[in-house]
C-alpha cells in the first residue's frame, strides 16, 4: 500500500500530501472509496443513493443553522420561525431549502427505491441491506412528519391534528399511543417538545447509524449492476465508481443544487398565520407526498377502520420488508418479472391515484374550496407582514393593559411618584425593604388599608414605612391600584 | 485489492491507451473535481455564514430616545418635573417594554437636564420633596439638590443625568442603568 501510494503521484506528489498520507492513511480511504467496483459500468439509474446521501447532508447542515434561531415551544416557535423567515439574513432561503429539501427527499428516495426495485437490485444476498434501507424509508418519513409541525403555524398545526388523530385508531392501545406521542391530550406545547427531540436528536441518529450500515452493506454485497447480470456471481466487466460514475452522481447533485436553488430563490416557503386551535372553520391538509394515504384513511371509518387504518398498511409494510426473502429467483430483469413489476405499478398507481382523488374532491366541493383559498390568502397575508418582535412577559405595558379601571391606573402612577416601588418593589413584588403587596386585597378592606397607610404599626414603621398623607382621592387610587395587583 | 484496477483505469476491454497519459488526464479530473467542489461548497456556505453573522451585519438602527415631552413645557417650570417614560428593549425575536421615572430639571447654568430618578447609592427610587426643595430617598437619606447633585448623605455622587436630545421641540432621553456604590458615574450594560 505505502509503496503504491508514494509513487502513485509521481514526481508531482508532495512532501505535504506524502506526510498527510502517512500519518492518516487517507489514500487508502480514498482508493477504498473510489475504487468500488460496479458490473457492467457506470449508468445513470445508479446516482439516487449518492443523491439522497447528498441531500441529507444538506438537510443536516441547514437543520443545524436553523437551530440557532429557533425555540421549540408552543409560546415561541412560531415567532422564531417568522424571525428567521423575515428578519435574519438568508433566513427565508436557509428554511426554504429545509422544507424542500424535505420533499426532495421524498422524490429522490421514492427513484432510489423504484430502481432498486424494477433492477432487481434487492435480491442475491442484499436481504439485510433492503432492510435497512426500509428502515431508513420509515425514518425519513418520520423526519418529514415531526419536521412538518415545528413551525407552528396553522398548516402545521391541524396537518399534525390530524396526522396524531390517526394513531388514535390503533386498537387496544391507540388512545394511549396518541396522548404519549403528542405529550398529552391535546396538542400543545410538549407535543412540540417531543416532535422537536423526534426531529433532531432521535431520528437523526438513527440515520446516521442506518446510513453507515446500508453503505457498509453495500458495499459488502457489491453493486448489482444491470438487469442481465447475476445477482450472485457478477460476471460483467467491472468499471470503478471513479470517474464516470462520479461525474453521473455528481451531475444529480449539481442538479439538486440548482433546483433546490433557484426554487428557494424564487418561490421561497411561506410561514403561514400561527396557530389558533380554537379555529374550528381551517381545512387541514398534509403535505403532498402525505396526501395518499390522507385521502385512504377517508375510507375507513367506524368498525372497519382497522382494517384500513392497521391491517391493510401492517401487511403492506410486511410484504416490502419481506421482498428479499420471498422473491428468491435470480432473474432480475422486469420483462420477466410480470407479478412483480405489476405490484409496483398498482401500487404507484394506487399512491398517486389516491392523491389526485383529494385533489379532484378538495377542489370539487365548494365549501372546502373557498375555504382552501381563504387559507392561502390568509397565509400570503401574513407572509406579507414585516416581523413584530413578542412581547416579553415581563413588559410593563401588558402590566398596564391590565389595568383596566383608571382610578387603579392613577394609583400606579401615585404608587411609583410616591417611591412606594422603592422598596416594595415594580408592580409590589416585594424587595429586600419591605414586604410584597401582592394579594394583600385578600386580607384588608379598603378601610382597613387607608387606616394602615395613615397609621402604620410600630412593626411597619421599625421596617421604615413611613404615614402616607395624600389627598383623599389620590389615597382612595392608591389603595384600588394596591388592590388590582395579582 | 482494488490498487491494480486503479492505476491501470478502466479494466474494460477496451483498448488501453498508454498509463502516463491515463494518469495525467485522471488527475487533471481529479484537480478539476476538487476545485468545483470548493467552489461550489463555497458558493453554498454564503447562506449559512451570513445567516449566522445575523447579529453582526444587521443594520444597527442608533438607539432612539424615548419622548419625554415639549421642551417647552419644562423651560418654564421652576421645579424638577417627573415623567415617565417607556423603554422599550428588543432582544432578537423579543422586545419588553419597561418604564422609568425620570426628573427633568435645570442645571448649574439654567440649561435643561433629564436625571434618572434611581439613587445612586443602592437603587431605590428618589421622590421629590416640594417642602425642602430636595430631592429625598426614602431609603437611606440621601439628599439632592434641584440639580440633582449631592447635598448629604451615603451616596457618592450626585443623581445621574441621561443623554437627552430635541427633535422638533420634543425631548427625548436615552435611558441607561449605572452602577451603583461609585463615585463616578459609570454604565451598566
Amino acid at each position: 500500500m505505502s509503496k503504491s501510494s508514494t509513487s502513485e503521484g509521481g514526481p508531482r506528489e508532495s512532501e505535504l500530501w506524502g506526510w498527510l498520507n502517512r500519518r492518516t492513511g487517507v489514500d487508502r480511504l480514498l482508493r477504498e472509496a473510489l475504487n468500488e467496483p460496479i458490473p457492467g459500468g457506470a449508468r445513470f439509474a445508479y446516482v439516487f443513493g449518492s443523491g439522497l446521501l447528498f441531500i441529507f447532508i444538506s438537510q443536516v447542515i441547514t437543520g443545524v443553522f436553523l437551530a440557532l434561531y429557533y425555540v421549540p415551544s408552543a409560546d415561541h416557535a412560531h415567532t422564531t420561525v417568522a424571525y428567521i423567515t423575515k428578519a435574519v439574513t438568508a433566513g427565508s432561503f436557509l428554511r426554504s431549502l429545509h422544507a424542500y429539501g424535505a420533499s426532495a427527499m421524498v422524490v429522490v428516495l421514492f427513484l432510489h427505491l423504484s430502481q432498486t426495485y424494477i433492477y432487481g437490485s434487492y435480491k442475491g444476498r442484499r436481504e439485510i441491506l433492503w432492510l435497512s434501507g426500509c428502515i431508513l424509508f420509515g425514518l425519513v418519513l418520520a423526519m418529514a412528519f415531526t419536521g412538518y409541525l415545528l413551525p407552528w403555524d396553522q398548516r402545521a398545526y391541524f396537518a399534525t391534528a390530524v396526522g396524531t388523530n390517526a394513531i388514535s385508531e390503533v386498537p387496544w392501545i391507540g388512545e394511549s399511543l396518541k396522548r404519549l406521542v403528542r405529550g398529552g391530550t391535546d396538542m400543545g406545547t410538549l407535543t412540540i417538545s417531543r416532535f422537536f427531540v423526534a426531529h433532531v436528536f432521535f431520528v437523526p441518529a438513527c440515520i446516521f447509524a442506518l446510513v453507515a450500515s446500508h453503505i457498509f452493506l453495500f458495499r459488502k454485497a457489491g453493486a448489482a449492476g444491470p438487469v442481465n447480470e447475476d445477482p450472485y456471481h457478477p460476471k460483467q466487466d467491472v468499471e470503478l465508481f471513479y470517474p464516470r460514475q462520479v461525474l453521473m452522481d455528481l451531475s444529480l447533485t449539481a442538479l439538486l443544487i440548482a433546483g433546490l436553488g433557484l426554487l428557494c430563490f424564487f418561490v421561497p416557503m411561506q410561514l403561514g398565520p400561527p396557530a389558533n386551535p380554537a379555529d374550528a372553520q381551517y381545512v387541514p391538509r398534509p403535505e403532498w407526498y402525505y396526501l395518499p394515504i390522507f385521502q385512504w384513511l377517508k375510507y375507513w371509518h367506524g368498525s372497519a377502520a382497522i382494517i384500513g387504518v392497521l391491517v391493510i398498511p401492517t401487511l403492506l409494510v410486511l410484504a416490502v420488508l419481506a421482498l428479499p426473502f420471498l422473491d428468491r429467483g435470480v432473474e432480475r430483469r422486469p420483462w420477466k418479472r410480470p407479478i412483480a413489476m405489476a405490484a409496483y405499478a398498482f401500487l404507484v398507481f394506487a399512491l398517486v391515484g389516491l392523491g389526485l382523488r383529494s385533489q379532484y374532491l378538495d377542489r370539487h366541493d365548494p365549501g372546502v374550496a373557498q375555504q382552501l383559498a381563504k387559507q392561502k390568502a390568509e397565509e400570503a397575508e401574513y407572509a406579507s407582514k414585516s416581523f413584530e418582535p413578542e412581547l416579553s412577559s415581563a413588559s410593563l405595558t401588558a402590566e398596564n393593559a391590565a389595568l383596566a379601571d383608571p382610578l387603579a391606573a392613577k394609583g400606579k402612577t401615585i404608587f411609583e411618584g410616591q417611591s412606594c416601588n422603592a422598596c416594595h418593589g415594580d408592580g409590589g413584588v416585594g424587595t429586600a425593604a419591605a414586604p410584597p403587596l401582592i394579594g394583600v386585597k385578600a386580607k384588608f378592606s379598603p378601610d382597613q388599608l387607608a387606616d394602615l397607610f395613615k397609621h402604620p404599626t410600630a412593626k411597619m414603621t421599625a421596617g421604615g414605612m413611613p404615614p402616607i398623607d395624600l389627598p383623599p382621592d389620590d389615597l382612595k387610587a392608591l389603595i384600588a391600584y394596591v388592590e388590582s395587583l395579582k | 485489492m482494488y490498487e491494480d484496477a486503479a492505476d491501470s483505469g478502466l479494466t474494460t476491454g477496451s483498448p488501453q491507451p498508454s498509463e502516463s497519459s491515463v494518469t495525467s488526464r485522471r488527475s487533471f479530473l481529479a484537480a478539476l473535481l476538487g476545485v468545483g467542489s470548493v467552489v461550489v461548497g463555497a458558493l453554498l456556505s454564503v447562506p449559512l455564514i451570513r445567516f449566522a453573522l445575523f447579529p453582526l451585519i444587521r443594520r444597527t438602527t442608533e438607539l432612539k430616545g424615548s419622548p419625554v415631552g415639549e421642551v417647552a413645557e419644562f423651560t418654564s417650570s421652576a421645579e424638577p418635573v417627573m415623567r415617565t417614560i417607556q423603554i422599550e428593549q428588543v432582544d432578537g425575536w423579543r422586545k419588553a417594554i419597561s418604564e422609568k421615572a425620570v426628573y427633568i430639571t435645570k442645571d448649574t447654568q439654567g440649561q435643561l437636564q433629564v436625571l434618572s430618578s434611581i439613587c445612586p447609592h443602592l437603587g431605590c427610587t428618589v421622590p421629590w420633596n416640594k417642602e425642602k426643595k430636595a430631592f429625598l430617598c426614602p431609603c437611606h437619606g440621601a439628599t439632592f439638590a434641584p440639580d440633582g447633585s449631592r447635598v448629604s448623605g451615603p451616596t457618592l455622587r450626585g443623581m445621574d443625568t441621561l443623554k437627552t436630545s430635541v427633535e422638533n421641540g420634543q425631548l427625548l432621553v436615552q435611558f441607561q442603568y449605572f452602577r451603583q456604590l461609585l463615585a463616578d458615574k459609570e454604565v451598566i450594560g
